[in-house]
């Protein structure tokens, strides 16, 4: 399971980052290097780009992974150029991005967005699988999540929304239910989509969610 | 005794007749009130959409209240796409105290079809809960388990698509509206009557009223951009030739006059228990409609 995440589009880093001239940037070797978003190659071509609109880049690291305690290791080794920025770009998905501003009292910025926790199907290419939900239904869905894979959330079926097995809003996504359909018939299981889902409970976990295991 | 006086003419026998009104995008309310005022009385039911296609305009609540004050009897349309769980049943208590009795349960269409692209869609319940909500609230109880100081009492409905591909999830569906409570389906449009009477035969198993959904068919541009972007919905290619047969001025003519035949084919041979007709924008044509129809 990975944090997935794409840079923001430029201009955007460029307006958060207008009050500074002097900029660290950090990047992480673990999700962000396998979605080309944050690794080693990707922090150089963003100092190049803050060098050509005249940012000082001060120095830059890839956190081997940013969202654990190494992170605090990593800043320490890297207190001289940390400190002759103005703030932290942190190339890393949101928990990186947390992990740093706990460690650092500069501002700490995310060039990244993170979109989802997700696997990787092809190289280059990720599929949101889970939405954290705290209610698994997988064992009655053939393991396929309608609360992600339908636009909608739906839980009792497919909308009046779907068109030749394909979803409302886009003709190139399977729609949902149709695969889940297809796949509860081929186990034997079509009765499990009969069954009524009640409402959900959304607030199985209170947010902010923390839980202590064991 | 009947819920309503819907609920009344579904359960005598008679052809049921109910037809769209779309509300205004704005507060002028002249354009929908003429429609309300040609049509209360030549129909059974004005039934009110709620963001048709996820567009903002004014509420299906405020055209149901607009209709009952206009002497008509309303649906109304409620849609799972805008509102929680706390919003759906508290418009349903409101509903109930102004006197509208019909509910049609959707889950509404995707948010970003819409004109407020970036809004969050909510689908907190979707149509199976929206009809067991209705049926709870009945029983003087809230979906938390809480009492109501006086409960509602709807005669409630919901959507289905006979022409899906695949059919069998939606026919899945169907039934567990069914179970939920519904007592009426209107059916997304129908044009071709013989798989239509298929999906009948499927359908007449269950205790509950069929209203065949039918959409003006206004161009050969219309039919054509239908087939191609609204889910389950196939106009024929003959239907389609006998359009661009009666060239541009007069598509609009042959469109009403294929809507009458459709409508009394299905009247004639028993296809289903009534019609619901769809104008989009057109509603002033229903009674032409009606007219070609022979009703």
């Amino acid at each position: 399971m990975k944090s997935i995440t794409k840079q923001k589009p430029f201009e955007e880093i460029e307006r958060s980052l207008r009050r500074f001239d002097a900029v660290f940037i950090a990047g992480c070797g673990t999700c962000a290097t396998m979605t080309a978003t944050g690794g080693i190659e990707q922090v150089a071509a963003m100092q190049e780009r803050l060098e050509a609109i005249d940012k000082v880049v001060t120095g830059s690291t890839v956190i081997p992974t940013a969202c654990d305690e190494m992170t605090a290791v990593l800043l320490k080794e890297n207190e001289r150029a940390i400190r002759k920025a103005g703030c932290i770009l942190v190339m890393a998905c949101a928990l990186g991005v947390h992990r740093l501003s706990l460690y650092t009292n500069k501002p700490v910025l995310p060039a990244l967005d993170t979109l989802f926790i997700g696997v990787e199907e092809k190289p280059g290419q990720f599929r949101e699988v889970c939405a954290q939900c705290g209610q698994c239904v997988l064992g009655e869905t053939a393991g396929i999540c309608p609360l992600t894979a339908c636009h909608k959330g739906l839980l009792n079926g497919p909308c009046g929304g779907t068109n030749n097995g394909k979803c409302e809003v886009d003709k190139e996504k399977d729609c949902a239910w149709t695969l889940i359909y297809r796949r509860l018939k081929l186990q034997g299981r079509l009765d499990l989509m009969r069954q009524y889902h009640p409402p959900k409970n959304y607030q199985v976990v209170p947010r902010p969610k923390s839980i202590k295991l064991g | 005794m009947a819920v309503s006086k819907f609920q009344e003419v579904l359960n005598s026998g008679k052809f049921v007749v109910t037809c769209e009104i779309g509300p205004p995008k704005g507060t002028n309310l002249d354009k929908m009130q003429h429609h309300i005022d040609l049509l209360k009385y030549r129909v059974d039911a004005l039934n009110v959409t709620d963001h048709q296609s996820s567009v903002m305009r004014f509420p299906s609540l405020g055209g149901c209240l607009a209709i009952k004050e206009r002497g008509g009897e309303p649906i109304l349309q409620m849609t799972c796409r805008d509102r929680n769980r706390l919003a759906l049943q508290a418009d349903l208590l409101f509903a109930y105290t102004r006197g509208i009795r019909n509910v049609l349960c959707l889950t509404g269409d995707a948010v970003v079809i819409g004109d407020h692209k970036g809004a969050k869609g909510v689908f907190d319940l979707d149509s199976v809960q929206l009809l067991r909500a209705i049926r709870q609230l009945e029983t003087g109880e809230d979906l938390g388990g809480n009492k109501l100081d006086g409960a509602v009492e709807f005669c409630a409905g919901a959507v289905v698509c006979p022409e899906a591909d695949p059919i069998e999830p939606q026919l899945i569906k169907f039934e567990k509206k069914v179970e939920a409570g519904a007592e009426f389906f209107q059916t997304q449009g129908v044009y071709d009557l013989e798989k239509f009477a298929k999906f009948m035969e499927f359908a007449r198993q269950f205790p509950v009223k069929i209203l065949a959904g039918i959409i003006l068919l206004t161009s050969v541009g219309m039919a054509k951009y239908m087939n191609a972007n609204i889910p389950g919905i196939c106009v024929p290619q003959y239907l389609i030739d006998e359009l661009a047969a009666a060239g541009k001025g007069g598509a609009l003519r042959k469109g009403i006059e294929i809507a009458g035949r459709m409508i009394a084919t299905i009247k004639k041979e028993r296809l289903c228990d009534g019609v619901h007709i769809m104008a989009i924008g057109r509603e002033e044509l229903v009674l032409e409609i009606l007219e070609a129809a022979g009703i």
